[in-house]
Parts: structure tokens; C-alpha cells; sequence
């Protein structure tokens, strides 16, 4: 692996860990908007009004750091990974211009009248615009999740002189792992999102701060982890079914298992020695691993020997990223089974270590999902797209200068973005929900009864 | 023509309309950041930034679609211009960043306030720097040796990008400067009127620059522009874009509103024509043509289907979006 190549890598890993904390966030957040917003059309108590306008303000800005760090992703094929594009352009391209055109300006153009239109559409436009946001953030899911998944289970092409030739679109878009990874992919950011707004329930109820709105925050909270936690546990599983058959190499990582056997033991921790190819200090539970990735009693799963060395994915990095994902899954698993049992006990507002533990629990879900992404991405490895093209065949051949210069350039860029962005974020949690409808437009009327907006007819193209 | 070849040049349009999508919307957002220097105090910043804000997002995301729509129309294109270019991309990328998220993070600094308004101006620059240089390179040509581009990491930088980095600045400038003009009135308006006509005159001796040096880049482009049937073909293009600077200059001595916009944005538009039209039928000059780098053709017809479909809903929803913030913008007029 040359510098540059080795660079490169490490900036696309920095870029798209630091660019995938913001959908994962506000994918949740676009929801849990809509949602506020919908509840608000139905009571218009003004204290769900406040909490909206402060969960779109915390949106703002995490939109706002996504939409610029998605930009330099949309370019760094092209830039660092040229090759990979001639190769798989015509497969790859039309999945993320599909993004572009059905998503992303249906997400920016509305996110425009959500943020500064609530003067200037009636309440139910407004509603729209709010759901047109949170439906582009689900489709945007969909194809870049297709994307993705196409490298890493290919279907529907045909490979001739090293180029990949589409020639089954439905194939090529619901690939083997694709429906597996995408309600993965959504349910992960809507716990990211659940558990930030329980997080911050908790700790304004430990400080007595805005206690109505937390409490409302901690309950809607608490029911969705509830739901979606268990849920995620299914879907992730049925997804390891899925990975053992068509990723068998990153299968073998994530178990770090290194002979092909059956009845294989469930290994819960154990230090990956990649030279002496075995583990150690292995904690092994005896056919577990077979009972939960095969279903089976006696089921076989190939070990690392069955690939040759310059096939195997790093094994250390994806063992322990698997693990701390499951790990803090079932966190969240217990948080909302302990949530719903003192809820049910009439004591979930005035536990204070069940509170702590939520707070605690904020950023689980960001964790769980760059834990996610890393056993995905560098499970796939020595592969771009899995058996058929190499990573290093598809790096440019830019300049080791110039790829040092950017990568540089990209981590003080966004420490300084991310620093200031945080502290933004901050700032805007330690006010918390005031009472503040924003400004906007010329209306001076804060919220007019329902029968007025109702009134109002709606603009034409309004519809998203 | 059949499909193969009809295919590719279809795509060449999308691609230059969205591009030219970007050079106007974003333009003019890029344009209000090259100009906040030149308003009276940060309430003046206010309301430029606040003109726009509301609009910004969706008019960058032209360039994504650029951007994604190159690489599933002409893949080789996309990666051969992309990676010649990786420093002025850099640059315009890093600059980007900076523009976009002082949008959110200005007003909601208060220290700092002063650091998220030099961003924004610096990055508005930067970026439109970078994309004259980006185009500069483009028009001027990219020798390919084996298909791939060789010439090292500083090719781009030469006498002719520079030129145009500048003059995408000033092009920039002169858009937002009428953009302000229509959404703003008072003391800030009156600014914008001033600032105008220097500009104007900045984009007409940059484009007459960049017209003369031209036809001397490459003999074959000069053979374009100047045989016959070819001069009469073209010779709309710069006789418009002259009837246009003369229209722009009486609309702005006159002191109307949108005349102004409008006609600055024909007449940049008509100048990026000019100066894009001598690249036809390649999509890197001087040899790589858009059949050669053309995507499979069932990659092509596939995002065309949806294309075709999805641009005139995207340019519905982007029309409703600039009618709900129409009129002249209010003081108070932030979320935040």
C-alpha cells in the first residue's frame, strides 16, 4: 500500500465517520419533529410549540454541519478514489444521482420555509414542509444505504474489462444485504435520536429545569426506545444471517473465528492474534455462536484459515467495533425495560439514578452507529465491492503531497467546525426549550386558531 | 442518431443545466458573502445573510447534482477532472464548509460573531475563486496520456485560471450585488446600487480579457469560433451578451429593482455560454469526448427516466419555495 493510498484511506474513514454523526442524528430528529409538530396541531398546548422550536433549532445546525461534510463526500470519489468510480460509476452514479434528485433538494428546499416560514404559510404547510424534510431524510437513506450495500453484496451487473455494466436495476438496487441493512440503518438513527432526547430529559429533570417538557420528552422517548430497541435486535440479527452467506470473510471477523467448524462456541471477548492466527484470553460460551448465526444447533461457520491471508478483513477492529454496537444495543434494551417498569410504578420522573442512567446513555446511539459503520466498512475489506474489486486498485494516484495537504486540511477544518458546532449545541440545551416562537415574516399573530389555518389555502406547489 | 449517440448528448445538457443552475442560485448567495465587507455595520450583515438564508441549501445542492450527475452520465469525466484537480477542489470544498455553516453558526455566536462573518465572507470568495479556476482549467484543457491525466498536482495553475478565478469572483459579486438590490431597500440598497456599476465594469473587462485570450488557448477552438457557418452560429452570443450590458446599465441608472437581477443573471449566464460552448463535443478538452466518457447506456436511460421526472418537480417546489419569501426582507426576519 503506497502513502497516498494509506492517506487516502484515512481520510475517507474521517470524513464519512465525522459526516455520518449528522444523518444519523437527523433522521431521528426530522421525525421526532413531525411528530411534535402533529401533536402541537392537535392540542396547541404552547409548551409543545416551544419544545418543537427547540428541537429545530438543535436540527438547524446538525443539518447544517451534515449538508457541508456531505458535500465533500459527494466529490471524494472522484478526487481520491477515481479509479473506483471509472470502474463502478455506472452502477454507483445513478444510485446517488437518484439521491440528489429525489431527496437531497426536497430536504433543502423545505428545511428553508421549516426554519424561517412559520409567519409566512399557514400552520398546516408548515406541517408539510416539516414532513417533506423527514420523508427526504428516509428516501436519502434508501439510496445511499442501496449504494452501499451494493459494494458490499453486488448483484445485478455483468464485469467486462474491469468495468461494472448494469444490467438488472431492481437487482442492483435490492441487493442481497440491502433490505437488511436499511431498516438497520433507520432504526439505528432513530434510537441515536431516542436516546438524545431521553438523555437531555434526564438530566434537565435531575436539575429541575423545564420539568413539563422534560417529562413529555422522556416519556415519547422512553415508548420509541421500547419499540424500536427490541426491534433493532431482530433486524440485526436477521442480518447476520444474511452476512454469513454473502460476506462469509467478515463474518469470520466479527466472530474472529479462524477455523471453519460446527457447533461453534459464542466468543465474548478475546484479544484476535492475527500472525499466530488464534485468539487470546478468549471467553467462550460452548455453541452459542452457532445457535445465534446459524439458528442452528450444529450449524457451520468458515473460519478466517478458509480465506488466504491477502482476503481477510483486519480482524481486531471489527471484533471489538461488533461488540461494543451489540453491547450498547442491549444497553438500550435495559434502559427501556427499566424505564417502562418504574414508568408503569409511577416512579420513572423521580428515580434519580434511572435519570443519571439516561443521561449517561446520550451519545450510546452514535457510538452504536460508527461501531456499526466500522464492522460494515472494514469488515468488507481487502474489498471496494466485496470479491470483486480490490481498495487499492481503486485509489487515484493523486500525489502524496496532495492527499497529505487535504487530509490536514480536513481535520482542523472540522475540529474547528465540530468544536464550534458542539459548543453551539450546547449553548442551545443549557436555555433549553424558552418560550420563543421565531421571528419570521410580517404576521405578527404567534399562533392563530386552527379554524383560520384551516382557512387559509394553501400555496400552489406546495405539495413535496 | 440513434440512442448511443443522442444519449450522451442529452446528458450533456442535464449536466450543463445543472450547472449553470449552480453558477446562478449559488452564485448570488456566493456573491452576498464577496460583499459583506462593504456594509455599514453587522445589523447590514444581518440582513444580507438573511436574504438568503432561507434559499442557500437548495441552490448549492445544484452543485451535488453536478457533481453526482457527472459521475453517473460520464464517469471518466468525473474522475479524470476530479482528481487533476484535487487542490482547487480542496480548496473550494474547505471554502464551502465555512460559508455553510456560518449560516447557522453566526447567529447563534456572540464572541465568536466576528469569526463566523469573516468565514463567511472568506468563504464565499474562496469558493468562487476556486470554481473560476476549476472552470479556467476545464475550458483551457486537460491532456490525457493513457486515458489518465499526468501533468501533476499544480497543472491546473496557469495565467488563464487565474483570470477566470477572478473574474468568477466579480461575476459573483455583481450578482449578489443586485440580488440585494432587490431584497433589501433603505441604506442598504443604496449601497448595493453603488457597488453595481464598478462591478459591471469589472465583468465586462474580464469577460472581453477572456474572450481575446480564448481563440490563442487551443487552435482548434479558434477554428470553432471563427470559420464559417460556425462565427454565424455562435455570433448571437456575444452580441446578446453586449445588448444585455447595455440593458443592465440603463435598468441600474434607473434605479429599478428586479430588471437588475434578472439581467445579470442572463448576462453571466450568456458569459459562462461563451465560454462553455468552445468545449462541445468534449467533456475534457481537448480530446476526451462526451461518447467516449459516456456511463453505460442503461446507467444513462435509468437516471434520465427519473431525471426527466424529478427536475421539473425540483424546479416546482424551488419556484413555490422563493415565492413564500418573496418581497423585500424585514429587519426581524432570522429564526433564530
Amino acid at each position: 500500500m503506497s502513502d497516498a493510498e494509506f492517506l487516502s484511506r484515512l481520510q475517507f474513514g474521517f470524513v464519512i465517520s465525522f459526516h455520518i454523526l449528522f444523518p444519523a442524528f437527523t433522521i431521528g430528529i426530522a421525525w421526532w419533529l413531525a411528530f411534535l409538530e402533529a401533536l402541537w396541531l392537535r392540542r396547541r398546548e404552547d409548551h409543545i410549540r416551544d419544545l418543537y422550536f427547540f428541537w429545530l433549532r438543535i436540527f438547524a445546525v446538525s443539518f447544517g454541519m451534515g449538508v457541508v461534510s456531505g458535500i465533500v463526500m459527494s466529490f471524494q470519489f472522484g478526487t481520491n478514489w477515481s479509479q473506483f468510480s471509472i470502474a463502478a460509476g455506472n452502477v454507483i452514479g445513478p444510485l446517488l444521482d437518484y439521491e440528489v434528485l429525489t431527496a437531497f433538494f426536497l430536504e433543502a428546499t423545505f428545511l428553508g420555509v421549516m426554519l424561517f416560514g412559520w409567519r409566512r404559510v399557514s400552520h398546516r404547510t408548515h406541517f408539510l414542509a416539516t414532513c417533506a424534510v423527514a420523508l427526504g431524510t428516509l428516501i436519502s437513506t434508501f439510496w445511499i444505504i442501496s449504494a452501499n450495500s451494493w459494494m458490499q453484496t453486488p448483484a445485478g451487473y455483468e464485469l467486462r474489462d474491469g468495468v461494472f455494466y448494469p444490467v438488472d436495476w431492481a437487482a442492483v438496487i435490492f441487493n442481497p444485504s440491502f433490505l437488511y441493512r436499511l431498516p438497520h440503518m433507520v432504526l439505528g438513527a432513530f434510537l441515536t435520536t431516542a436516546t438524545v432526547v431521553a438523555g437531555i430529559a434526564g438530566t434537565y429533570l435531575l436539575r429541575d429545569f423545564h420539568v413539563e417538557k422534560a417529562k413529555l420528552m422522556l416519556r415519547c422517548a422512553l415508548g420509541f426506545i421500547a419499540i424500536t430497541a427490541p426491534l433493532q435486535i431482530f433486524v440485526g440479527d436477521m442480518h447476520g444471517l444474511e452476512v454469513r452467506e454473502y460476506q462469509p470473510a467478515k463474518l469470520a471477523a466479527i466472530e474472529a473465528r479462524w477455523e471453519t467448524e460446527r457447533g461453534v462456541p459464542l466468543t465474548l471477548f478475546a484479544i484476535p492474534d492475527e500472525s499466530a492466527e488464534t485468539n487470546r484470553y478468549a471467553l467462550d460460551v460452548p455453541r452459542v455462536g452457532s445457535v445465534i448465526l446459524t439458528h442452528a444447533w450444529d450449524g457451520e461457520v468458515k473460519g478466517l484459515k478458509d480465506f488466504p491471508p491477502d482476503a481477510r478483513p483486519p480482524v481486531k477492529p471489527v471484533f471489538f467495533a461488533f461488540r461494543l454496537m451489540v453491547g450498547i444495543g442491549f444497553a438500550m434494551l435495559v434502559q427501556a425495560l427499566a424505564g417502562l417498569v418504574l414508568w408503569w410504578r409511577g416512579r420513572v420522573f423521580s428515580s434519580r439514578w434511572y435519570l443519571r442512567l439516561c443521561a449517561c446513555m446520550t451519545p450510546a446511539g452514535f457510538l452504536a452507529v460508527l461501531c456499526g459503520w466500522y464492522t460494515a466498512e472494514i469488515g468488507r475489506q481487502p474489498w471496494v465491492v466485496y470479491g470483486q474489486m480490490r481498495t487499492a486498485d481503486a485509489f487515484s494516484g493523486v500525489a502524496l503531497g496532495s492527499v497529505a495537504t487535504s487530509l490536514v486540511a480536513f481535520v482542523c477544518v472540522y475540529a474547528i467546525v465540530f468544536g464550534f458546532g458542539i459548543w453551539y449545541l450546547v449553548k442551545l440545551l443549557r436555555a433549553g426549550p424558552v418560550a420563543a416562537p421565531p421571528r419570521g415574516g410580517t404576521e405578527q399573530t404567534p399562533a392563530r386558531p386552527l379554524s383560520a389555518a384551516d382557512g387559509r389555502s394553501e400555496r400552489p406547489g406546495a405539495s413535496p | 442518431m440513434n440512442l448511443a449517440d443522442t444519449l450522451p448528448v442529452v446528458w450533456f445538457f442535464i449536466i450543463g443545466f445543472a450547472v449553470i443552475m449552480y453558477v446562478l442560485l449559488d452564485g448570488f448567495v456566493l456573491g452576498i458573502g464577496i460583499l459583506t465587507p462593504f456594509a455599514d455595520d453587522e445589523r447590514q450583515r444581518d440582513l444580507m445573510m438573511n436574504t438568503a438564508a432561507p434559499i442557500w441549501d437548495g441552490n448549492e445542492t445544484w452543485l451535488v447534482l453536478g457533481g453526482a450527475g457527472l459521475m453517473a452520465a460520464f464517469p471518466r469525466a468525473y474522475a479524470i477532472v476530479l482528481s487533476s484537480l484535487y487542490l482547487p477542489v480542496l480548496l473550494m470544498l474547505i471554502a464551502l464548509i465555512f460559508r455553510g455553516v456560518a449560516f447557522e453558526f453566526r447567529f447563534k455566536a456572540e464572541r465568536s460573531r466576528w469569526l463566523w462573518g469573516l468565514a463567511f465572507n472568506a468563504g464565499s470568495m474562496f469558493a468562487a475563486f476556486a470554481q473560476g479556476v476549476i472552470l479556467g482549467a476545464i475550458v483551457e484543457g486537460m491532456p490525457l496520456k493513457g486515458g489518465k491525466y499526468l501533468d501533476g498536482a499544480f497543472a491546473w495553475f496557469s495565467p488563464f485560471s487565474m483570470l477566470t478565478g477572478v473574474a468568477v469572483v466579480f461575476g459573483y459579486a455583481l450578482l449578489g450585488a443586485t440580488w440585494i438590490v432587490l431584497k433589501t431597500d433603505g441604506r442598504l440598497q443604496r449601497i448595493a446600487f453603488d457597488l453595481t456599476r464598478p462591478l459591471m465594469l469589472g465583468v465586462i473587462a474580464f469577460m472581453l480579457l477572456v474572450s481575446a485570450w480564448l481563440p490563442f488557448l487551443d487552435p482548434e477552438l479558434k477554428r470553432r469560433w471563427f470559420t464559417w457557418p460556425n462565427f454565424l452560429y455562435l455570433s448571437p452570443v456575444p452580441v446578446l451578451t453586449a445588448l444585455n450590458a447595455v440593458l443592465l446599465w440603463r435598468a441600474v441608472l434607473a434605479g429599478r429593482e428586479l430588471a437588475p437581477f434578472v439581467l445579470a443573471l442572463c448576462f453571466f449566464g450568456l458569459g459562462f455560454l461563451g465560454l462553455v460552448a468552445g468545449i462541445w463535443p468534449n467533456i475534457v478538452p481537448p480530446s476526451l469526448s462526451i461518447w467516449e466518457a459516456a456511463a453505460a447506456r442503461s446507467s444513462q436511460m435509468f437516471v434520465l427516466v427519473g431525471a426527466s421526472f424529478m427536475i421539473p418537480a425540483v424546479l416546482g417546489y424551488t419556484f413555490y419555495s422563493y415565492r413564500v419569501f418573496r418581497g423585500k426582507v424585514a429587519a426581524e426576519a432570522g429564526y433564530h
